[in-house]
């Protein structure tokens, strides 16, 4: 550990740092004695935030960022000019243990550019995990990526020490991924995928018969894709995922906004800006599929091909349908109130919970945390609303409930203003 | 007092009945107690000592007796559920102003009810305690987050905190279980008490001198040899993490609160 190991460590983490997965949450396992670490399961630990808001939780790094690929997308690719390096396993088990016991981190996040072959590479990742977890014990969180055309034995060795693996899907149409990524298809990112899945379910059904059978992934897959490179619409992104939510092993899909790291490359749209808001908007999108029982063809579908930029995708599927609308808090059903905006889980939950006491008026709901400021247009209580979707029109409300574009703050000084 | 007849406190609004107590937890179960047994409930909660407010109908001393305690909270277990009872204990946690008398409020409205009315979102005090209870748990979860060890040189790894409620007892078997084979201590500046582990129990300290950890850093003589160049290494790794292209300061600290960067390796 010295100068060499920190100007290594510099150069991987820049290299690692456009992976968004972040999350430390899914397995619960406890401290067994002799072995340093827990995992706490249900909502991770983020230790730390970036200057730029993204939450800290594992050491995310790359073995090394020597890669034989050439995506056009990717800060690693071969033919980019910069600066390489490849840390020892030691220096790297070192790193892990020592920033886990002052509590910096709750695991390791392992990526590799892909040196030589993708065995060649996963067989020299599985090796870090191993010595984690064999030989210190680290019984922390393990998030390891799988190279897209690594074996299946290698992904069933590495399966039985990680939490979770994650294979990136990157491009959500092949034929886009084809042209920036000529060395890659559909079909090696795909096939890791269904390993991982084949290992978990086998895994889970012998350890019904067999509680010494050990756990396989268990904090299950993730994978990712890029937004912004390529022309797919939000309606192909959203397909995708709603298609990989299906699968048992499917935990998350994350969305990350292209950021021009290839500033030379005729077949990259040429950014001056991440597209920030779009990737949030998907993320929303993604929410309303996981926690509030959404289909992608409801988000998206042939006429609206895109998410709404000004507002949230749950209120511009409301104003779409005003005719199921107002709903009535103090007898409709939990599916129903989960879909009016401003409404989250939580509030809903409190909600239905709550209304067997007695009937609920707006002070209350505004009290429990509900938006008013949208809700109102959408639901009735105690008190009848006079002016709901209905009266108001969607298009008035969406016009009132519009995201204010920003304005710049004067500084300090009152404009006087002069009428023309 | 007692035998006033009711129409005296209905036509003297302000005048009101007033309990002092021990402001322990035992205590203000025992307040509970001695309404109940007394059938006079009171309007404030004071701690021993403080003054008589204006216009006291009637003021009684609590006694903090262990058999009263313990039969208010059996009672209260029967009737509500485990998580509620935890709701209650975090609420108790946050020092915040009013809150013994909102959980005494709670605790009465419970016992006075057939049912528990702990799901009754509806009302006021459950959904103020219930909303207590939470920022007291996610402080909690702060500190799991935040909490920077620093490796001093007899191997005991050593942070400072100074949570905004008392949410340091909460984090104690997190933190046992996940750093069992080495030596910590946690230690609340601002409440001046901590936890010491020493590989078998955890224990409760009090520093003698704790005015130098106010700064949050330990000096860097009692440092062990190593600690130096690991944080030197997580704050570079910190730095180079960031996007540059996506520079959003505001994010960064709704999620990492100012109030906690003094004690972050990273930001110091």
């Amino acid at each position: 550990m010295n100068e060499a190991v920190l100007e290594k460590l510099k150069v991987l983490a820049e290299s690692a740092k456009y992976d968004v997965s972040c999350s430390s949450s899914g397995t619960v396992r406890k401290n067994k004695a002799g072995s340093l670490g827990n995992t706490v399961g249900g909502m991770g630990i983020c230790h730390s935030f970036s200057e730029d808001g993204r939450c800290i939780s594992l050491l995310k790094i790359m073995l090394t960022n020597n890669c034989i690929y050439d995506c056009a997308y990717c800060i690693n690719r071969r033919s980019n000019d910069i600066r390489r390096a490849t840390l020892s396993v030691q220096e790297l088990v070192e790193l892990t243990i020592s920033f886990y016991r002052r509590n910096y981190i709750e695991g390791l996040f392992l990526s590799s550019g892909v040196v030589s072959s993708p065995d060649y590479t996963m067989e020299r990742m599985v090796r870090v995990i191993k010595e984690l977890r064999l030989t210190h014990r680290f019984n922390g969180y393990i998030h390891m990526k799988s190279i897209p055309g690594a074996s299946r034995e290698l992904i069933n060795e590495a399966g039985l020490y990680a939490d979770r693996m994650s294979v990136n899907l990157e491009i959500a149409t092949e034929e886009n991924l084809k042209l920036l990524a000529p060395e890659k298809n559909h079909g090696s990112i795909f096939e890791p995928m269904r390993y991982i899945q084949q290992g978990m379910l086998q895994h889970l059904e012998d350890r019904k018969r067999m509680r010494t059978v050990p756990r396989f992934v268990p904090a299950g897959q993730s994978t990712q894709m890029i937004v912004g490179a390529t022309s797919e619409t939000d309606k192909d992104i959203l397909r995708i995922s709603s298609l990989l939510y299906k699968r048992p092993s499917m935990k998350r899909v994350y969305y990350s906004g292209f950021i021009p790291v290839n500033s030379y490359d005729k077949r990259l749209p040429a950014l001056t800006q991440a597209p920030l808001v779009r990737e949030n908007r998907l993320y929303q999108a993604d929410w309303l599929m996981r926690f509030y029982q959404f289909r992608a063809d409801e988000i998206v579908d042939d006429q609206y091909p895109d998410l709404d930029l000004q507002i949230d995708p749950k209120l511009s599927w409301a104003l779409r349908h005003p005719e199921m609308f107002p709903v009535d808090i103090n007898r409709a059903d939990y599916a129903a109130i989960l879909r009016v905006p401003g409404i989250g889980v939580k509030s809903a939950k409190l909600i239905v919970t709550s209304r067997r006491f007695g009937r609920l008026n707006a002070s209350q709901l505004k009290k429990m945390g509900i938006v008013m400021k949208k809700a109102q247009y959408f639901i009735t209580c105690n008190e009848l609303p006079m002016f709901t979707v209905n009266e108001a029109t969607p298009d008035y409300l969406r016009k009132i409930l519009s995201q204010p574009v920003k304005q710049k703050k004067e500084d300090g000084q009152l404009a006087i203003i002069f009428p023309d | 007092m007692d035998s006033l007849p009711s129409f005296f406190r209905i036509n003297h609004p302000l005048a009101m009945r007033v309990f002092f107590y021990d402001k322990t937890f035992e205590g203000l179960l025992s307040a509970v107690f001695d309404a109940y047994s007394r059938k006079t409930f009171p309007d404030r909660l004071l701690g021993e000592g403080s003054i008589v407010p204006l216009f006291t109908e009637e003021s009684h001393r609590v006694d903090t007796v262990e058999e009263k305690t313990r039969r208010v909270w059996t009672a209260l277990e029967k009737k509500i559920s485990a998580q509620a009872c935890n709701i209650l204990t975090h609420a108790w946690l946050s020092e915040e102003t009013g809150c013994d008398e909102l959980i005494f409020r709670y605790i009465c409205k419970n016992i006075d009810s057939t049912v528990s009315i702990e799901m009754n979102f509806g009302d006021a005090d459950v959904l103020k305690l219930f909303q207590t209870a939470k920022r007291v748990g996610h402080e909690g979860h702060y500190l799991r987050m935040f909490v920077r060890f620093q490796k001093a040189a007899d191997d005991i790894f050593f942070a400072p905190v100074s949570p905004r409620y008392n949410a340091l007892p909460l984090t104690v078997d997190h933190f046992r279980d996940r750093f069992s084979d080495q030596k910590w201590i946690i230690y609340d500046v601002k409440r001046h008490y901590g936890y010491y582990y020493d590989l078998q129990r955890v224990e409760e300290i009090t520093l003698d001198d704790d005015v130098h950890l106010l700064g949050g850093k330990l000096d860097e003589t009692m440092m062990a040899a190593d600690e130096k160049m690991f944080q030197e290494l997580w704050k570079g790794y910190f730095k180079a993490m960031t996007i540059k292209e996506r520079i959003n300061p505001r994010l960064q600290r709704q999620h990492m609160p100012k109030r906690f960067w003094k004690y972050l390796t990273e930001k110091q």
